[in-house]
């Protein structure tokens, strides 16, 4: 036997020891956040449930969103950029209305990285959404496939941006899940608002820990994706709909 | 007659570029005058940084947007953090860390079309 087949069935043992011993270990380890050495894994899968019997008719996630990613508008709906908007159903028979917000669903096929000509856009291993600026030449091609209408360009100049979040003029933007609050552990600004001033009707978390509160909440209810039809597999899940 | 006037003409020029190297103060090149507002410990020697900073401003981008590696000795924003001018908490304007040296150079660069130029003293003073 050779010293490197010894050594791989070394490993092996080692691992199937580890599996029998504590199966639960490796759950606990992925719902940690990751060190700032270790790179976003398809480990994970981060997901946001929203469930909207209990969205009140608020905006708290939309001014957190506001504040903590610096996307003011200049009072020109056209085309000032919008990362979370809030939507209104009614039903017209009954007069039943709910509200919802709505941003980036994270697909797992996204329609905007289909048609990227530059692979600007493009969608991390642990299923975040996002547009890299430095590659973008605003041909908004993804604005128009985005069956969610979640993107937006930015079409003036932008003075004052957050020290984590560049924005500048002439390229695309939307919904980043809070990447920067993500990637040290911490939950997107709409969800923290949401909790907070809000109806808590948000829940974000690894879709692929078993462990986690999105997935028991996914496991124990009904929830829907907007326009499942599209088969894009969204990380945003909404309940009540 | 006209051999005279060119002669003039080189005369002439010969002491203004004389006049202009006096008023030089000897260097032979002259050199931006950069603020450094916090002298100490580069992630680099000064010279591999003076060369080599874009390259890794460039690589750590890339790492940073696509992967999330976000390792503060590489990111703009802690390059933004040590190196702002102490008055007026930026890298930008007169006599800036990275605007005087591009200026000089004639580098446009457009990093902070987007980023911000300003210190943020929250995570500058975190150890």
């Amino acid at each position: 036997m050779s010293t490197d087949r010894r050594r791989f069935l070394g490993w092996g043992v080692a691992v199937a020891a580890g599996a029998a011993l504590a199966p639960g270990l490796r759950l606990i380890e992925l719902a940690q956040a990751r060190s700032p050495e270790e790179a976003a894994s398809a480990l994970q899968r981060w997901g946001l449930l929203v469930d909207i019997t209990k969205c009140a008719d608020c905006e708290a996630c939309v001014t957190a969103c506001r504040e903590e990613n610096g996307w003011t508008g200049h009072g020109r709906p056209a085309t000032d950029p919008q990362w979370i908007r809030k939507v209104s159903l009614r039903d017209k028979r009954t007069g039943f209305a709910q509200t919802l917000p709505m941003m980036c669903q994270h697909c797992e096929h996204p329609p905007c990285v289909d048609v990227c000509p530059t692979g600007a856009s493009f969608r991390r291993a642990d299923g975040i959404v996002l547009v890299d600026k430095h590659i973008c030449i605003g041909c908004r091609y993804c604005v128009m496939a985005c069956p969610y209408g979640a993107r937006s360009f930015v079409s003036e100049e932008v003075t004052g941006q957050k020290a984590d979040v560049p924005r500048g003029i002439g390229v695309v933007e939307a919904c980043t899940f809070c990447v920067q609050r993500v990637d040290r552990g911490d939950i997107p600004a709409c969800v923290e608002a949401c909790n907070r001033d809000g109806g808590k009707a948000m829940v974000f978390g690894d879709l692929e820990d078993a462990s986690s509160e999105i997935r028991r909440r996914l496991a124990a209810g009904p929830s829907t994706q907007v326009r499942p039809d599209l088969a894009l597999n969204t990380g945003v899940r909404y309940q009540g709909l | 007659m006209k051999c005279i006037a060119i002669g003039l003409v080189v005369a002439a020029l010969a002491a203004a570029g004389l006049a202009f190297a006096a008023d030089e103060g000897g260097a032979r090149v002259a050199v931006p005058r950069i603020e450094i507002a916090r002298p100490g410990k580069c992630v680099a020697p000064t010279p591999v940084m003076r060369r080599d900073h874009m390259k890794m401003l460039l690589h750590q981008r890339d790492l940073t947007v696509h992967e999330g590696l976000r390792d503060p000795r590489f990111s703009l924003k802690g390059c933004v953090n040590c190196h702002a001018s102490e008055a007026t908490g930026s890298v930008l304007g007169k006599g800036g860390f990275c605007s005087s040296c591009h200026a000089y150079a004639s580098v446009k660069i457009d990093c902070f079309e987007c980023h911000s130029p300003m210190r943020q003293e929250r995570v500058a003073t975190r150890p």
